[in-house]
């Protein structure tokens, strides 16, 4: 028992230590633009399918649902509405993060695991780079560069699914769709939309790399690293948001 | 070359290395010189990697001192590091090739890397294909090292452990999981580096054949050929040492090698030869 407390405490630390070390690292040279720019390309552009699809039928299934709900009060005009706030503050950063959790936390742990198994990573020490600068940094910076803009798309492709719902299933008029949606935003919406998941891509990136980096056990451990850092990055995000939310709330 | 014995290149004082209850490293001491060979022997698990690795600062010491070219390295920081690891070369037991950069990239990424070399764009290229063609494999610039052999691979991981022509080499069981011929292709090349640029060369193995070829046979560059050193230069600059769990079991030539009567370092030198 207090082995396993030890561990765990020693994990958290290490964690820490290792963020630590990823942050500082942006200011100070060397930087690896061309990395940087690669991970932007891996995590941005490649997650951006499964965004789109997450994104609109997140909006659709909550148009339905919330109409459903809002027929009861003679209340359907307001879908636009209740699908924007959700899908804006909460339901799009959250499900967003998840997906690049679920893509990139894993192929971060996978890849950097591998590496280290077969000893690139201290192949790259030896050879004059530090792995933290070269590996956890530019994807560090790429996470929270990406995840806000993909979050900025899921919303409003979201938007769009839930329009695509009310007009064709329950009629409502276009403009009163977008105007409802778009009048019950408020910067404070927008800001709380946009800081979680720039504060979600230090879960995914850094949790992803820090399973990467401290993989051991070969081939297998790749793989006990890529699930630890998918399950690990996942409930951090539902952690996070909602401290970041119950911030928010009480503003 | 006579040996200058205040050249120290590596020099071990009483290092242990411990991983949890462990120790991988048990007060473990010895000092090498510039032009020397040692051979490394000791079964899987006995230490050799982890002493490697110790030696450049990968791992830190739990207690003792670790010097190298007569600097002490225990203390320093990741970045003050690699200005010592600039002037040792590695070959890593895995390889430790970066399966996304071509074979080009690779070789070139110490001199890439290091900025303590200072290599100019142009001149890197240069020295790429130079150290390429030293193993051979100069046709294989554009290739990616999934595309090789395993030999190839390990000719390749060579190939960027001397293309900044460091003054100590370390290569970590570079015959391991491999057959004869590639083997014996593999320690020749060892040889070859050590004997045209005087390379102090630590190598660690399982094989016995492997450091009796290391102290027995030299690169002539006036035939280009190996040849038998017979009992000259390379016999005397070689020193063994045999590990076991984490301590050293012997040290010595050759000759105090194969007359030992310890049990474990007797069975070792039987085994192989």
């Amino acid at each position: 028992m207090l082995d396993f407390a030890k561990a765990a405490v020693f994990a958290v630390q290490e964690f820490f230590l290792l963020a630590g070390r990823a942050i500082k690292n942006i200011v100070r040279s060397p930087h690896y633009g061309a990395d940087i720019f690669l991970q932007m390309d891996i995590i941005g552009v490649g997650s951006l399918p499964i965004v789109i699809m997450t994104g609109f039928f997140s909006g659709a299934v909550m148009a339905m649902q919330m109409a459903k709900a809002l027929s009861q009060y003679g209340a359907v005009g307001n879908t636009g509405m209740v699908v924007s706030i959700t899908l804006v503050r909460e339901l799009g950063p959250a499900l967003t993060s998840l997906m690049v959790a679920g893509r990139n936390a894993s192929g971060m742990a996978s890849e950097l695991g591998s590496m280290r198994v077969t000893e690139q990573i201290d192949a790259m020490r030896a050879l004059g780079t530090d792995p933290i600068q070269k590996l956890v940094t530019p994807r560090l910076i790429a996470t929270a560069t990406v995840l806000p803009l993909l979050t900025i798309i899921a919303d409003f492709i979201g938007i769009f699914g839930g329009f695509v719902i009310s007009y064709f299933v329950l009629n409502l008029a276009p403009t009163q769709y977008w105007s409802t949606a778009w009048q019950a935003l408020d910067y404070q919406d927008i800001a709380q939309g946009l800081i979680k998941p720039f504060v979600f891509a230090f879960a995914i990136a850094l949790v992803g790399c820090y399973f990467g980096l401290t993989t051991t056990g070969g081939t297998q451990g790749v793989g006990r690293s890529t699930t630890q850092a998918v399950v690990v990055s996942s409930v951090m995000i539902f952690v996070l948001t909602f401290f970041i939310t119950r911030i928010f709330v009480s503003l | 070359m006579p040996d200058d014995k205040s050249n120290s290149v590596l020099r071990f004082e009483h290092v242990t290395v411990q991983f949890g209850e462990l120790k991988a490293l048990d007060g473990i001491s010895f000092e090498m010189f510039s032009g020397e060979t040692r051979v490394l022997f000791g079964a899987a698990g006995s230490g050799k990697t982890v002493l490697m690795k110790t030696a450049l600062g990968l791992l830190k010491p739990d207690s003792g001192r670790v010097s190298v070219f007569g600097q002490d390295i225990t203390d320093l920081s990741e970045h003050e590091l690699f200005r010592i690891r600039a002037r040792v070369g590695v070959l890593f037991q895995e390889g430790g090739l970066f399966d996304s950069l071509t074979i080009e990239e690779n070789v070139g990424y110490p001199l890439m890397n290091l900025k303590e070399l200072d290599c100019p764009p142009e001149q890197c290229r240069k020295r790429v294909e130079e150290a390429l063609r030293f193993v051979e494999l100069e046709h294989t610039l554009e290739k990616f090292p999934s595309e090789l052999s395993g030999g190839m691979r390990r000719r390749v991981g060579i190939a960027r452990a001397v293309v900044t022509e460091p003054p100590l080499v370390l290569y970590d069981s570079p015959t391991a999981g491999l057959d004869p011929i590639t083997a014996y292709t593999i320690i020749a090349l060892i040889v070859k580096q050590r004997d045209l640029k005087n390379t102090a060369t630590v190598m660690a193995t399982h094989r016995y054949q492997d450091g009796h070829f290391m102290a027995n046979y030299r690169y002539d560059p006036n035939t280009g050929r190996i040849e038998p050193a017979n009992g000259g230069g390379a016999a005397l600059r070689t020193v063994f040492m045999v590990m076991r769990e984490g301590r050293l079991a012997f040290e010595g030539t050759l000759d105090e090698l194969e007359s030992s009567t310890d049990p474990y370092v007797q069975k070792f030198v039987r085994r192989e030869s």
